[in-house]
This record gives C-alpha cells, structure tokens and sequence, in this order.
C-alpha cells in the first residue's frame, strides 16, 4: 500500500477524481497541499486574483460541463472569500466541491491567526461541509464530496483541513474509494409509477397545457427528454431563467421566460393555463409573482428531485420526486402507448390565443433615433456575430435580464447566470472557467460598469493564462437594475445608483495586456463585435455605451398575478 | 398545531448545529429540543416539539430529511404516541404550606429528592400539560426554579423508528 502525507492525499485524491484544473489561492493553512501540487503535472492550478473568482471560476466551469468545479483555499480570509461564490453556487444547485485550510488542530478554539469557523461560517450556504479529523480520512472525504456535490440536487461541499492534518512528514496508507454508500443519504433514483401515471392522464387530459422547464431539467440533462415530450404532445414550453436553453428558444413551440422580466406570452399562458407540467423548476418569487394569485385555474404536475422544492411556495397536484431524466422517460413511453390522445381542437385554439399574445409584445423595444444605442440592439447584434452559438456568461443586472430576452438559447448549459443568489461580479470569472475547459468556443462575459468592476482584478489572470474571453460590457454609468427600481418606486430619487468616476476602460485593458473597443453608435457596433471575435487569441473588452435610461421590459407589476405586467413605461395590461 | 418530530442522525460533531441551523435559517419554529447518543452509539436521536401550519410542517419534515446527516424521521403526532418531559423543580415549603406542597406533590406523583427547612426540589414526568398543571396547583408564587428537559416521544405499539 501507498504511503502518503495528508497534502498527497488531497493531490492524489483530486487526480484519481480526474480532476483537470482547481482554482485558488494559496496561503499559510493551505501550504502543505500547495507544495504537493507543485510536485505533479496532472491538475493544472489557476491562481486567481481573489478567492471570490475561484469560486465563480469553479462555478462556470461546473454550469458548462455539468461536472463539479474545484478550489482550494486557505484559512480565514481566504474561507470567507470564497463564501459568496459558493452561497451562488448553493442557490442556483451548482456542483461544486471547495477545498479549505484550516488553522492546525490544536489552535482551533483560540482565534489563532487566519481562523474562523468555517464549518460554521459556510453550513447555511453548503450542501454539506466536512471537518477533517485525521490525515487517513482525507480519500473518503473528498470522494464523499464529489459523490454528494454531484448527485441528487447537486450542491456546494465544503472540506475542511487543519493544517496538521496535511503535516508531510505523517503519512498513512492511500487508497481511493471506488464507491460511496451512506446510510443517510440516497437521492431518489426513480419516480413513483402511481404518480407518473396520474401524471399523465392530466396532461393528455389538458386543453390548455404548458410545459414550465428549470434548471433541474439541466442539471438532470434531461432536456433531450424533455424536449421530446413536448413535441411528442406540441404543448408550449416556457424555459424560467434557470432552464434557458433546456428546450431550443428558436422553436415555435418555445413562448419565452415566465417571471418578473419574462415574456407577456409566457406569463400570460401560465396565468391563463388549465396544467402545468413543472420539471425541475422550484416556482421561486421572481417567477410567480403574488403566491395566492398564481395560475387560478390550473393544476400543476411538478417533477423535483429535491422533495422540499415540491408544494414549498404554489401547492401542486401531481409530486413527483425524482430525477427528471427517469421520470421523463417514463413519461414518454406512457404517452407512446396511450389511447388518449390531447384534444387537437382545444389545443390548436390554444395556440391560436398565444400566437396573439405573441403578436402584442414579442420582446419589442423602441430604438432611439438620437443615436443612441438599446441595449437590447446590443444583444441581438451579439447573438448574429456568434451565430447563437456562444456561453453567455451573465453578470447581474439590466444587461443579464437583456442577455436572457434577446439571446436565443438553442443548447442547455450555453447561458451561464447567477439565477437565484444574483451574484455581482459572478459573470467574468464564470466565463473565465468556461473558456479554460472549451478553449475553442466562443465565450463570452455581458456585463456592466457596475458588476464588472466587482472581479475586474482577474485581468490579471486572464493576462498570466491567456484567458481570451471577450467582454460585453454594457455601459450605462449606473447601477441600471437599481436605477429602475428607483424610476419606478422612488420618484426617480437615485439614491446611489449613479457610478461616478469610471475608470478608462481602455487605459485599463492596456495595463493588463488587453484590447478595448469603445462604441458608442450603432455604426460601429457590428464592426466591433466583428472585430472582438476575429481576435481569437484575446481578451477584448467591448466599452459600449448604452441609453441609460432605458428598463427592462415586461415587468410583473408587483403583488399582482401573472398576467399584471408593465410593458413599456407607460403601458401596462 | 403542535408537532413532535423524532429524528435519527449520525452522532457526529456538528450534526446538532446543522438541525438548530436550518430552524432558524428558515425562520422555524423550536419549542423544545433534547437530544442523546441511542443504544446504537453511531446514532443520536433527536425530539423536536415544533408548531406551524401543514405547509410548515410539511417543510420542515423534509428540509430536515435534506440534511446529509438525518438517517431518518417520524412526525410523532400523526399517530398515537406517548410523550414525557422531566422537571426538576425547587418549591418554597414553609409553615403550613409545607404539608400542602407535600400533598399536590403526591397527587401529581412527584417525587421529593432533596429537602431543606425550608425548600422542596421535586422531580415530575409527564407531557407538558401536566408538568404545566403542577405549576399551577403549586402557585407561581412558591416556585423558586425550574429545569425540564423538554419533550421526548414515542410512537405507540408496533412502529418502531430504527434503521
């Protein structure tokens, strides 16, 4: 048997894991395992500029690939730092595994230096965490991780490492668990036949069906199920933020996003449905707007992995724990050898009324005629440059909200944003670890001034891996979410919200090796997304100046129903 | 409505911290909470007295099934059961009101199990409604101080929670 210190372990461990990249940053906690690593070739470490990056690094990686991402970090400021990235990570169910420092064993308790509780800083915001008591345990820990971050709802694990654990001169018998059982903790593997079947009759039952698609049909890949089924039955799909992508936003059969900025055709059909076939979406607040107004008249089906998603926030008919992948198979074979087919009069009149609604909104905006560019022109010029073919790594904000109307997602795991936690600073490094895994995609960061400027310190990183990620930057000087909020709560008080003294951008990607275009016309927009992506070997930031006054648009009025919408500043339903 | 949830979860450092953790990160309610190593020393079991709607309820049945470490849970309430509290409890017992100390003590089969000139320190079993009568036969005003272990339980005949 192999004898190893506790920092082999952690290397060895991550390499038997096929681990290709970890991100991180290294410190005195952490020391020992950063002299292992540099003792290997097989996992390459990316030093990030703050451990916050490392994590959203991790983070987009592990939203592109489906695979957990890794980092690795020290003790006390370095733990905290990464707290946000893994409170993202946690929110929106991101697999993810976060390796820690920790002060040795012996000082714990004493707030020696570079300590605090991360077990206890981290818990709310993890899937699980894990303490390391003795060196031996570190393989069937971090296998543990790996195996609960990336099955069921997958989910942030923190592992937690006193540096004496890691000590090379103590070494023990290495071995790799080949499997993981425990007690405690087995996620549904199928769901319940009963409620499939039941499942089944409402919706071939339903005249006035929509297929309501999250995140959980991605992380579950089972969007080419999911897909199946919907044009097995040609029922409308709405994709939530979460779930763009899920199903090909360029498809008839595709009516948009529901929620808060989602399309009037979406939000109208589900207000207006008799079934709702939820798979592995959690009916969160940005979606459903005033609970107990909520789709009056439909019955709900809903497809969850995690059983507390399920009746949490909108009580359903039909619960089906599971994963969706399995229970969507199922699902289809049902359907396959149904007597029952949908009615195809109520269904065609059903189209007919969403076709309409289609017709009233459709995602228009108004374009200036003094000039000045819509952020919306922005997107769409971007979406043709790319051929809709790129990772849209989203920051948070107006432009994220732009970025999910105007793209079309046609592929899952394309459009990268920090759903539920809404993450500032999220989208840069994300699309950082995008583009390590998939150097030959295009991969790109919308942002704004305002997000940006929360991670602009890892183009420097960028600079020492040569990361070319191309960067979409919105530029409205202001915080444009906040700003909206305030024209339409506070009388236009914009308290806050107005980013004085933005750098140079230009002089900025200079000093860090980077190209900047500024455009601020709609003349030079096509040539300079044109030029940004010829640049294949370049980080390029695009400084586009934008209409600062514009909002994002439908807006769900607040505390109202569905169908309650603002549609432009002065129209509402 | 009051609920009692029994739970199983591995007796590992840090696992109570979680169960505490998730009440008051999702704003649940806890009434009482004990907790001990079973006869199995890999398990604590853990009783919860809790009270919200079913929707709450329903909640926090299944957040605490999320966590990694509960192996297992049973909502007492919704069968027969049998629940029992423990308090110490320290009476003035003075003058004529010593005998009459005595005599409730009796009545709610209390056990005296310390004595002093002037003190009794009872102990009593019971659910909570009667550890609450006692109080009250006793009068607020002799009551010097009070410790109770809070609710444990378990379900009647044949169910057993074990893994």
């Amino acid at each position: 048997m192999e004898m190893l210190s506790g920092a082999e372990m952690v290397i060895r461990s991550l390499q038997d894991q096929k681990v290709e990249y970890i991100y991180g940053y290294p410190g005195g906690a952490v020391l020992h395992i950063y002299d292992a690593l540099a003792q290997q070739e097989k996992i390459q470490h990316i030093l990030v500029r703050h451990e916050q990056a490392a994590t959203h690094m991790a983070d987009g990686y592990a939203r592109a690939s489906g695979n957990p991402g890794v980092v690795l970090v020290t003790s006390g400021p370095g733990a905290t730092n990464a707290i946000t990235g893994i409170a993202t990570a946690f929110m929106d169910s991101i697999p993810m595994v976060v390796i820690c420092g920790q002060v040795p064993s012996t000082l714990i308790g004493e707030d020696a230096f570079q300590e605090t509780d991360m077990m206890g800083v981290s818990r709310p915001v993890v899937k699980h965490n894990f303490a390391v008591k003795h060196p031996s345990e570190i393989p069937g820990l971090i296998k543990k991780a790996f195996y609960i971050a990336s099955s069921g709802r997958p989910g942030p694990v923190v592992i937690d490492i006193p540096k004496d654990m890691t000590t090379p001169t103590d070494k023990f018998e290495y071995s790799y668990p080949e499997s993981v059982s425990m007690r405690s903790y087995s996620p549904a593997t199928r769901g319940h036949s009963g409620q499939i079947k039941k499942a089944i009759e409402l919706l071939l039952g339903a005249r006035r069906p929509v297929i309501f698609v999250g995140g959980g049909t991605i992380g579950g890949r089972a969007c080419g199920e999911a897909t199946e089924l919907a044009q097995a039955l040609n029922y409308p799909v709405i994709t939530t933020l979460m779930g763009l992508g899920a199903y090909p936003s360029t498809d008839r059969q595709w009516i948009g996003m529901p929620g808060m900025h989602g399309t009037y055709e979406a939000n109208m059909a589900l207000h207006h449905s008799d079934l709702i076939l939820n798979i592995g979406a959690r009916f969160d607040d940005r979606v459903t707007n005033a609970t107990e107004k909520f789709c009056p008249t439909a019955k709900i089906i809903h497809i969850d992995i995690d059983p507390s998603s399920i009746s949490k926030t909108i009580a359903v008919d039909v619960p089906i724990v599971g994963p969706a992948k399995s229970v969507l198979l199922e699902m289809l074979a049902l359907v396959a050898k149904s007597d029952t087919q949908p009615d195809v009069g109520a269904l065609s009149d059903w189209w007919v009324e969403i076709d309409q609604w289609r017709q009233r909104h459709g995602g228009r905006y108004e374009r200036n005629d003094n000039g000045l560019l819509k952020p919306q022109q922005v997107i769409e010029a971007l979406y043709k440059v790319t051929k809709g073919d790129a990772y849209i790594c989203s920051d948070v904000g107006q432009h994220q909200m732009f970025a999910a109307q105007y793209y079309k997602y046609d592929k899952p795991n394309r459009w990268i944003n920090s759903g539920s936690l809404g993450t500032m600073g999220f989208g840069f490094p994300a699309a950082m670890g995008v583009k390590l895994h998939y150097p030959d995609a295009e991969v790109v960061c919308v942002t704004g001034d305002g997000s940006f400027q929360m991670n602009l310190q890892e183009l420097s990183t960028c600079s020492q891996y040569e990361i070319p990620v191309k960067i979409v930057c919105l530029n409205n000087q202001s915080l444009g979410m906040v700003r909206q909020w305030q024209d339409m709560n506070y009388e236009s008080r914009h308290s806050q919200s107005y980013v004085e003294s933005l750098p140079d951008f230009h002089k900025l990607m200079d000093a860090y090796g980077h190209k900047a275009i500024i455009v601020k016309t709609e003349a030079e927009l096509m040539p300079a997304l044109e030029q940004a992506f010829a640049l294949k070997d370049e980080l390029v930031f695009l400084d586009i100046h934008i209409d600062p006054t514009e909002h994002v648009y439908p807006m769900l009025v607040p505390k109202g129903s569905m169908r309650d919408m603002w549609l432009s500043k002065t129209e509402r339903t | 409505m009051r609920h009692i949830i029994a739970v199983l979860i591995e007796n590992e450092a840090g696992a109570l911290s979680r169960v505490v953790g998730l009440f008051s990160q999702r704003n649940f309610n806890i009434e009482t909470l004990t907790v001990a190593p079973t006869e199995d020393p890999t398990l604590s079991r853990l009783t919860v007295t809790t009270s919200g709607s079913d929707r709450v309820i329903e909640q926090i049945t299944k957040q605490l099934n999320k966590l990694i470490e509960v192996v297992k849970l049973v909502d007492l309430t919704e069968g027969d059961h049998i629940e029992r509290e423990m308090m110490l409890i320290k009476l003035k017992a003075t003058g004529q009101h010593r005998d009459e100390v005595k005599r409730t003590v009796d009545i709610f089969r209390g056990q005296i199990v310390d004595v002093t000139s002037s003190i009794y320190t009872v102990q009593l079993t019971g659910d909570q409604g009667k550890l609450d009568a006692f109080i009250n036969a006793i009068g607020e005003a002799y009551v010097l101080e009070t410790v109770r272990t809070g609710v444990s339980g378990i379900a009647r005949g044949d169910k057993v929670l074990s893994i």
